[in-house]
Formats: C-alpha cells, sequence, structure tokens
C-alpha cells in the first residue's frame, strides 16, 4: 500500500489581482510551530512595496466610487468563499501557529464572523459617523465621511488570519485599498485569503498582500508619498517611533496601536473604521 | 412611414412555480389554515392563480404562540451575530430565486415584469441585506448600549408592493430581535408565501416567521391580540386610523404607514426633460399604486402648457398591457373594486370641470386595465385633488411662487412624500425645509434605500422604515 | 410583419414637411448677437444626469425580438455610414470598403445596402467612382477633423476638397475651443459658413461630445448648430474617448424632436464611435423611436458612424435568418 504523494501549493504575492513571485526572485523557508519546512514564501522587496501601491492607488477611484452596498456585498461575497474554505484554513492556521485543531477552529470561525460583520458596517457607517449639521444660519451643512485612499497595513505577527482579517477588513468595508505585509513567519493563511479575494469579485488592486518582513519594507510604506495612512500593527515596537516619523513627513494618518498584539478575539470598536476615514462637511444656502 | 413595433417578449410563466394550492406557514411549517380558503387572480386575465388556504382567529392564536415560543427560547438569545447570519442567507435566497419571485408577483399584483424584477425583488433583498448588518452593531444606532427588541410584533401589508412590504417589515423587525407574525394582503399572498419557503431554505428557527393569509378580519384579530408587543400596518388611512384606535390605551407599539396625496411640484426652471420623466415615474410606475406617488402635479403657471404638452407626448409612449411582457410600462390594476375607485374618482374629476386627457394607447380588452389619465385645470377644491385615488390618474394644478407651491403642497391632512423640480439648489434645500413631508425627492422621484428612512407626517402615518430611525419601531427604546 | 427598412431618399439637403413655418421670433432673435445666442443658449432648461442616464438606461430594457428583431437589424444596416478615417488609408482600402457598403452579405443578397461611406476629403473621389450607380451616399469629413484647430481659411478649403470631388454629405467638427470659451457666436458663424460652402450637399456637424464634457453643454451645442442650418448633429469623431453614448444621443433626439415641434423642419442625428454591437445599435434605434419619434426612423434621419458594427449586424442578421448562433468566418473583413 503506497502513500500518495500531495501537489505542494506554490505560496506567491497577490498584487493587482494577480499572483507575482517578488521582483527580486528571493523567497524565505517558512516553517510550523515546530520548525518543521512547509513552504517557501515570496520574500517581498522594495519594489513590490512600489508595485502593490500603484495597484492599490489604481483600484482606489473605483473602489472608493461603488455604492456601500455594492461594497457590502462584494465582502459578504469574501465571508461566503472563506466560509467553503474553512477546512483549508483550519489546516494552514492550526500548523502556522501551532495550535490544536480545535482552538484552531474557533479562531478561523471569529476571522469569518468577523469579515461579515465589517461587510455589513458598509452602508451604515456614514449613518453612525455622518451628521446633519445644525449652523446658526440659512444653511443645510452635512458632514459625510469618505474613506482616505490607500492604507499601508503591517498585519500582526501571531495571529496569521484572525488578526490579519481584523486589520485589512475595515480598510476595505470604508472603501480605501490596502497594501499589506503580513506575518513573517506565519505568512501562509494571509496568501491563501488571496485567494479567496481573488475568487470573490473583489477588484484587482483593491487589496494586496505581500509576505515578508516588516521590519524591511514598513520604512518604504511609512515613508511613501502615495500611501494615506499606516497601521504599524505587526512593526516591532522599537521600530514604531522611526516609522511614526517616517509617516510625518506626509502628513499620514497613523493608527495608535498597542505595544504588545491585542486578544483578537475581543469584539472590535469603531475605531478601526473612524481612522480611514476623512469628513467631508458641505454647506448650502436655503432660500427662494 | 416605418414602424417599429416591438413583438411581444413574455417572460415566461413556468419559472413562478405556480402550485395549485398554498398553505398559511406557521411555526416552520406550510399548516392547513381553518379559514376558508381564497382564490387569488391574476388581474390581467382575471383567472384563478392558486387557491390559498387561510387563518382563522385560532390559527392567529396558534401563529401567536409559536412566535412567542421562538422568541423567549430560541430568537431573544440568540447573539446577533447569529441573528445577522440569518438575515444574510434570507438576503441571498431572494437574490438567487428572484426571477421567479418577479414573475410570481407580477401574476400575483399585476405590475409589469420591468418593475418587480428591476425594482421590488432587488430593493426586497437589499432591505434583508442591509438590515442583517444592523443585528449585532444595535449598540450603535444611537439608542444606548444595549436596546432590546419588543418582542412578538403583529404586521399587516398592503397588496401594492407585496414582496417589498413584507421586506420593510420582516427585515428590521427580526435584526433588532423581535419575532413576527404577517398577514399578507387578501390579493396578493403568494410571494409571501413562497419567502416562507425561503425561510426554510435558509433554516430559520421555526415560529420566528409566521404568515397568515387573510382578509381584514384576520388583521383585525392579530392587532387585537393580547400577547402581541407590536403592531405595524401598511395600508390605507381609514383602516390606519381603526387600528390606532384599537390600540389606544394597550401597551402595543405602533407604527402606521398610510396614504398621501404628494405634490410633485415643477418650476420653470426645472431640468424640464428629466422633470417629465420625473412626473411620469412619480404617478405612473406601479400603476400609481404608490402611497408616495406624485399625484398632484404642481407646476409653475409659466411653464404650464409646454409642461403638459410633453407630458401628453410622453405619457402616449408609455405601453399599457400583459405584466409579463418585458416591454409593458404600466401593468393591470390590481383589482375589480379597486378600478372602481379609480373610476369613479375620474368620474368625479368629469363632473367637478376639469380637464380630462387619457393616452391613446391600446388597452388589453380583459383584465383590470384603466389607461394613464391627465386631469388638467384642477383646483385645490376638487375631489381629485384631495382624495387618494391609487391609480395612474394625475391632477395638475399650477401655482405662482414658492410660498403659493409650499402652502398648496402642505395644504392636505396627508404628509408622505413631495417632489421638488428646479435646477436651484437653494430653492431646493428651502422647499425641503418648508414641506411637511416624511419624504422629499428633489429632481428624482420614487427613490427608495434600505438605508434611506420612509415615512409620513400627519395622517400619513407615524414611524419610520429604512436607516437607523426605522430600527426604532422594533426596539423598546 | 413590419414595413421593410426605409431607403435613403436622394439627396435632399433639409428634409421637412410641407410648407414649413418660418422660423419663429424667439429662434430669429437668438441669432441676432453674441449676447443674444448666449442667453438663448443659456436659458433653455437644464440637464440632469442622474434623470436623463436613467432613462437611458431604461429604453436599454425593452426587448426586441422576432420580427420586431429582424426589422431592427435590417434598419440599422440601411443606416450605416460605413467609415475608415486612418492615415494608413489608401484607394485599394477605399475600394474594398465601398465593395462591402453595396454588398455587405456576398451570401445573402437580400441584406440591405449601407447608408454611406465615410472618409477624409483625398478619399472622396475614389469613393464616388466605387459606389456610382448603387444608392450609397458619400459622405466625408471636413474642416480640419478631428481636431478642427486650424484656420477658418483651411477648414473651407478643405470642404471645398470633398464637395468638388462629388461627396453627397460633409461632416464637419465645431470649434470646440471657442465654445468652452463661450465664443458661441464665432461657432455658429463657422457652422454657417461651410453649410454655405457644401452647396448641395448635406451637412453634419460634429459636436464632439466627449470633449464638451457636460450635458448641458451637448444640449447648447445642439441647438447651436440647429440654428445654424446643421441638417445632422453628430456625437462625435471617434478619435476621442467617450465617444456616442446613449445618454448624449437621447439629448441630441430631444434636440430635434423639439426643434421639429418649434419650426416643423426635420433634422437628424448621428452617433459615430463606440457602437460595436447589434445590442447597442437596437437600443439606439428605441430611443428614437421613444424620444424623437417614429418619423426619425430612416436613414434621411439617423445615422450610425460606425465600422466593425457592421459585422455583428450581419453575423445577427445571419442569426435571425439562419436559427443558430453564426461564427465570425461568416462575415466578410474588409
Amino acid at each position: 500500500m503506497s502513500d500518495r504523494i500531495s501537489v505542494a501549493k506554490t505560496y506567491k504575492l497577490y498584487v493587482g489581482g494577480k499572483f507575482p513571485r517578488s521582483e527580486s526572485g528571493r523567497v524565505y523557508p517558512v516553517a510550523d510551530a515546530k520548525g518543521k519546512f512547509l513552504a517557501n514564501a515570496a520574500h517581498a522587496s522594495r519594489k513590490d512595496v512600489r508595485d502593490a501601491v500603484v495597484a492599490a492607488r489604481k483600484a482606489f477611484p473605483g473602489w472608493s466610487a461603488a455604492t456601500a452596498y455594492n461594497r457590502g456585498q462584494v465582502l459578504y461575497r469574501v465571508a461566503e468563499v472563506l466560509e467553503g474554505r474553512r477546512d483549508q484554513f483550519i489546516a494552514e492556521v492550526s500548523t502556522s501557529e501551532g495550535l490544536a485543531p480545535k482552538k484552531a477552529e474557533s479562531l478561523v470561525d471569529a476571522a469569518i464572523d468577523r469579515w461579515v460583520w465589517y461587510a455589513g458596517w458598509t452602508d451604515k457607517i456614514a449613518t453612525v459617523l455622518g451628521a446633519a449639521n445644525p449652523v446658526a444660519g440659512p444653511y443645510f451643512s452635512f458632514t459625510v465621511p469618505e474613506p482616505t485612499g490607500v492604507v499601508g497595513i503591517l498585519a500582526p505577527q501571531q495571529s496569521s488570519l484572525l488578526g490579519l482579517v481584523s486589520v485589512l477588513a475595515p480598510v476595505l468595508a470604508t472603501g480605501s485599498t490596502a497594501v499589506v505585509v503580513s506575518s513573517a513567519d506565519r505568512p501562509l493563511p494571509a496568501i491563501t485569503l488571496s485567494e479567496v479575494l481573488a475568487t470573490s469579485d473583489v477588484p484587482g488592486g483593491v487589496a494586496n498582500i505581500l509576505t515578508g518582513r516588516a521590519s524591511e519594507l514598513g520604512s518604504w510604506l511609512a515613508s511613501h508619498g502615495d500611501v494615506n495612512a499606516l497601521d504599524p500593527t505587526g512593526a516591532a515596537v522599537a521600530d514604531r517611533p522611526g516609522l511614526a516619523r517616517e509617516a510625518a513627513n506626509t502628513v499620514k494618518r497613523v493608527l495608535t496601536v498597542p505595544d504588545a498584539e491585542p486578544d483578537w478575539t475581543v469584539a472590535p470598536d469603531l475605531s478601526r473604521l473612524r481612522r480611514y476615514l476623512e469628513a467631508k462637511t458641505v454647506w448650502h444656502p436655503l432660500g427662494v | 412611414m416605418p414602424v417599429f413595433e416591438y413583438a411581444p417578449a413574455p417572460e415566461s410563466r413556468a419559472i413562478a412555480n405556480l402550485k395549485d394550492h398554498y398553505k398559511p406557514f406557521v411555526n416552520g411549517e406550510f399548516v392547513d389554515g381553518s379559514g376558508e380558503p381564497l382564490k387569488t387572480i391574476n388581474p390581467a386575465t382575471e383567472e384563478v392563480l392558486a387557491e390559498v388556504g387561510t387563518a382563522s382567529k385560532s390559527d392567529v392564536d396558534t401563529a401567536v404562540k409559536a412566535a412567542r415560543k421562538a422568541y423567549t427560547g430560541v430568537w431573544s438569545k440568540m447573539p446577533g451575530t447569529e441573528r445577522a447570519k440569518y438575515l444574510f442567507r434570507i438576503a441571498r435566497l431572494i437574490q438567487e430565486r428572484s426571477r421567479e419571485l418577479a414573475v410570481l408577483e407580477s401574476l400575483d399584483n399585476g405590475k409589469p415584469i420591468k418593475e418587480s424584477r428591476d425594482s421590488d425583488v432587488p430593493t426586497a433583498a437589499a432591505h434583508f441585506f442591509y438590515h442583517a448588518g444592523w443585528a449585532d452593531k444595535l449598540e450603535y444606532a444611537g439608542y444606548g448600549p444595549n436596546p432590546q427588541p419588543l418582542g412578538v410584533a403583529g404586521q399587516i401589508i398592503p397588496w401594492n408592493f407585496p414582496l417589498l412590504m413584507l421586506a420593510w417589515k420582516i427585515a428590521p423587525a427580526l435584526a433588532t430581535g423581535n419575532t413576527v407574525v404577517l398577514k399578507p394582503a387578501e390579493t396578493t399572498p403568494l410571494t409571501a408565501l413562497v419567502f416562507a419557503e425561503i425561510c426554510q431554505q435558509a433554516e430559520l428557527p421555526p415560529g420566528v416567521v409566521n404568515i397568515l393569509p387573510g382578509a381584514g378580519d384576520i388583521g383585525a384579530s392579530i392587532v387585537e391580540h393580547a400577547d402581541i408587543d407590536k403592531i405595524a400596518f401598511t395600508g390605507s388611512t381609514e383602516v390606519g386610523k381603526a387600528i390606532q384606535r384599537e390600540v389606544a390605551g394597550t401597551a402595543k407599539k405602533l407604527t402606521l404607514e398610510l396614504g398621501g396625496k404628494a405634490a410633485n411640484i415643477v418650476f420653470e426652471d426645472a431640468p424640464l426633460d428629466q422633470a417629465i420623466e420625473g412626473i411620469v415615474n412619480g404617478i405612473f410606475f406601479n400603476q400609481g399604486h404608490v402611497c408616495c406617488a406624485g399625484s398632484r402635479l404642481m407646476v409653475q403657471e409659466s411653464i404650464a402648457e409646454e409642461v403638459l404638452e410633453k407630458l401628453r407626448y410622453r405619457v402616449s409612449t408609455l405601453r399599457i398591457g400583459d405584466p409579463l411582457d418585458k416591454n409593458t410600462d404600466i401593468g393591470a390594476i390590481n383589482s375589480a373594486e379597486q378600478l372602481a375607485k379609480i373610476q369613479g374618482l375620474v368620474e368625479a374629476g368629469d363632473a367637478e370641470g376639469a380637464q380630462r386627457w387619457t393616452s391613446p394607447c391600446p388597452v388589453p380588452d380583459r383584465g383590470f386595465f384603466f389607461a394613464p389619465t391627465v386631469f388638467a385645470n384642477v383646483h385645490q377644491s376638487m375631489r381629485i385633488a384631495r382624495e387618494e385615488i391609487f391609480g395612474p390618474v394625475l391632477s395638475v394644478l399650477t401655482f405662482r411662487t414658492p410660498d403659493e407651491a409650499v402652502t398648496k403642497a402642505n395644504n392636505t391632512p396627508y404628509g408622505l412624500s413631495a417632489g421638488i423640480w428646479t435646477e436651484k439648489g437653494s430653492r431646493i434645500l428651502w422647499m425641503a425645509n418648508q414641506l411637511r413631508a416624511g419624504v422629499v425627492w428633489a429632481n428624482t422621484f420614487n427613490r427608495f434605500d434600505p438605508a434611506a428612512p420612509f415615512g409620513g407626517y400627519q395622517e400619513s402615518g407615524f414611524g419610520r422604515e429604512g436607516g437607523r430611525t426605522g430600527l426604532e419601531a422594533y426596539l423598546d427604546v | 410583419m413590419p414595413d421593410p427598412p426605409p431607403r435613403l431618399s436622394g439627396m435632399t439637403a433639409t428634409t421637412s414637411t410641407s410648407a414649413a413655418p418660418a422660423t419663429p421670433a424667439p429662434l430669429a432673435d437668438a441669432t441676432r448677437d453674441e449676447a443674444s445666442l448666449r442667453r438663448f443658449l443659456l436659458g433653455l432648461p437644464g440637464v440632469d444626469q442622474v434623470g436623463v442616464e436613467q432613462r437611458a438606461a431604461g429604453l436599454g430594457t425593452r426587448s426586441i425580438k422576432k420580427d420586431a428583431k429582424r426589422w431592427a437589424i435590417d434598419t440599422a444596416i440601411s443606416m450605416v455610414d460605413l467609415t475608415t478615417l486612418e492615415g494608413a488609408d489608401t484607394r485599394g482600402k477605399v475600394r474594398a470598403l465601398a465593395a462591402k457598403a453595396v454588398r455587405p452579405d456576398p451570401e445573402r443578397q437580400d441584406a440591405p445596402r449601407v447608408a454611406a461611406v465615410c472618409v477624409y476629403p483625398d478619399m472622396v473621389a475614389t469613393a464616388v467612382e466605387a459606389l456610382k450607380g448603387s444608392g450609397v451616399h458619400v459622405a466625408s469629413v471636413a474642416t480640419g477633423f478631428p481636431a478642427g484647430r486650424t484656420s477658418r481659411e483651411i477648414k473651407l478649403a478643405d470642404t471645398k476638397i470633398a464637395v468638388d470631388a462629388g461627396a453627397h454629405e460633409v461632416d464637419m467638427v465645431i470649434d470646440r475651443g471657442a465654445f468652452l470659451e463661450g465664443r458661441y457666436m464665432d461657432v455658429f458663424q463657422e457652422i454657417q459658413a461651410i453649410k454655405a460652402a457644401c452647396g448641395d450637399a448635406h451637412l453634419k456637424v460634429i459636436l464632439e461630445t466627449g470633449e464638451l464634457a457636460t450635458y448641458d453643454n451637448v444640449r447648447r451645442a445642439s441647438w447651436l448648430a440647429l440654428l445654424a442650418g446643421g441638417d445632422f448633429i453628430k456625437t462625435s469623431t471617434g478619435k476621442v474617448s467617450p465617444a456616442a453614448t446613449l445618454p448624449v444621443t437621447h439629448i441630441m433626439l430631444q434636440a430635434v424632436h423639439d426643434w421639429h415641434v418649434t419650426t416643423g423642419e426635420l433634422r437628424g442625428v448621428k452617433p459615430a464611435g463606440g457602437i460595436r454591437t447589434t445590442k447597442d445599435a437596437i437600443k439606439y434605434l428605441v430611443a428614437v423611436h421613444e424620444v424623437a419619434g417614429e418619423q426619425w426612423l430612416t436613414p434621411d434621419l439617423f445615422r450610425f458612424g460606425a465600422s466593425s458594427l457592421l459585422n455583428d449586424l450581419l453575423l445577427q442578421r445571419r442569426t435571425q435568418v439562419d436559427g443558430h448562433y453564426s461564427g465570425p468566418d461568416y462575415v466578410t473583413v474588409d
């Protein structure tokens, strides 16, 4: 009785809706929690970051101009496909993070539900954060929240799926586009997530996922003139002040994050939705 | 002279999966109702579509018990995130079965397939989709950190948008954690019962949704039932007032969405061609069976003749006929009763001296049809300017100044909607401010979205459906 | 069975109903001077973008089947201005196109011929020769097509080349720069001058709606061209994107309808560029029917400026006639 040899999966970057290798040609070995080899992940370079930002910018006008309902539909579809791959994710999270299957299962379920939670925000956030402003004059004044643009995200190092979903979904839900640097040591669920995005009506470039090292790439995102906001979650604590200073040179919106990676199973509040929104206030007179 | 005749382009009837017999839906099952079965007809042909079992008073009791049990035992205990996923499933199932629902709706109601396909069914799905997302976000809705549902809601809906009105009622009720007993209109029960099938396919816990076909007496039984916490009614002002009287003094919460006689106001600087479209849409969409229909055209006197001429030309291109024909613009009047009401009011218009013009379009020789009609030279003191006709009949009045337009528009006990047509932004906002109507459309008409609250002032009812505001109707706040 | 598709009724400059009334006073006053013209054009009702796009989309849901579809396909074929406007055009290319224009489907002789062949002025003589006796007109672009960025003298000379070589129809471009600067009288007078230079040839005025940018401008430019005597108003050169769209054509159809109501005169509309499929063409015909009116469903008053559209029309014609889907090998590439 011979064992069947499985077809090993190749893990590439996800940029502009496609799956290219790193332009640098580099890869790095990814191991499970016990040190066993899993795969060679693409090792993203600064040029990959550059290309990803171009793709994200290109995708922004279409994504931000889509109706909130449409974005909600697309994101819900992502959740449907995530659910379809539940077993695959459970296996991947289990090996990547060294967790018992039951624990991995609860994290994957939480990740799917988290995604659904954010999908349901697309057509409500304007009601909750926007306003009609009762100004003291014959004007109708209203404030609407608008997406900021391209958001650079350094995804959590520990939580390979739930944490990743928690930092990415709010960006997409509010109409911005994203360039994500995944966890360095636990990057594989990020690429499987990319496959889900690629098959779920998410337009190419809306989300771009690079596997590699936040320590190497974070600076290129923080200083990039065409990135509007930065989430430094996956950066080493020591690196964060430097990143924030670099981000200041282009007046980026920088998310404030706790030093230690939070417990992602705790239900989020609105802060990640608010951070990537710009409030636009409009005035118009009333009169015959 | 060349003639471009669109060949008949009928949607296939088979996809409606029409059954001979439909049953009430109680506690997750289709059950025999102990009321006298009704026969629902296709108003375009007068043929019987199906027999539908109806509820009796005891069935109402059974349904309310099932709803109560589901509420206390399952639904009120379920986290919002889980409730949300049921509603998302329902939304998706409506999308998947949308063609079937659209054809069935057109058969049962008489509205053109173009409208049920492009408007009613997608908007119904959107309502479920939108409200699904609120189920686990109620703490952000502005009603406090932990708003609670009311319990069991009794919901009575009209025949003009059967599936859509069901969605407007059930989606927010379920999202906020209530269970429901819903009575569809007597002449249009079918899509509600297919919706019940969808609830089964979504594996919605039994008793959360109960659908009881029946007539006005069953509606009254629901309203009077002691174990109902909340009544939601959409229908005529007359019945709405009766319901309000009935629940007065009880602890039952109530929301009403009643009739209207909306003013559609066209200024001389309106984008004229689009205003004509808006006028046409305002009164002829859904055969004028719309509570918020723009049934009073108020046109600035300086352009009245021009507008009437363009309007008559445009209305003449409207095609009235088989609702299942994809090229039909105006379908059938829902029932013989409604047709008689329309005819009665039109006769009143003639008698009171308004100038009638009816489109010369060909009208089918069977079924309940009424050709689009425009009454010019109408004045506030005429019945056709005061009473809701609920049919494809437009009353045209004139005005001279914005103040006069506002005064005349507001001069009615109704206050559901209004339309403003002008290219001048400040006037739009000033008018919107002055008009006593729950929905104001500027340079558009008949726009509905689950995110935008809908409801009326005064005798057009109270309470809103849609948006954050609409959640209030189903919360104990 | 619907009537057979209408044919071109010869070389008429402006088709009018009998005893057209003289241009009413308000219109005559409009062109008295620059200020009057500006007041008139800016006083036209605005166009609401969302409203017009919705109506255009709504008309696009009309379902045209069977006999009506066959009629529409044949009518659309008879309205095509088969076009080649490339730097690489040669006499051989123009002759090939002319052959196609006269006999679009060699295996189906009952396919109608197109309305016209549209070429650059220096190709007119070749086209006229190739189309002699066929009934297919020769249309020529002129006035420094497509940009129109040259002097009045050159624009007139360009027109003269085409007319002298025998063009039945001239498609001119308006000066968009002047229009966007608000020099409406300059635009107006230029159209009048070209119209005079056309002699018996009929004049189509290309507005280049893609560059006019707003629907309000499309309405104003339409009226400007009609006031100046254009026989047809045409959407685009096809060299700029967006070219023809349903909403823009809708506005132009409304303009010729309103012009007819006001003056009794019949003027035509030609969308050009970007209309590639039969489905699209049928949507345009529905718009003609419901916005302008039945009277406009003739090549005398409506044309499609297109090249690849013809083959799709022929493919769909085959599908309707043969009863099964066809393929690209069953239409000729010229």
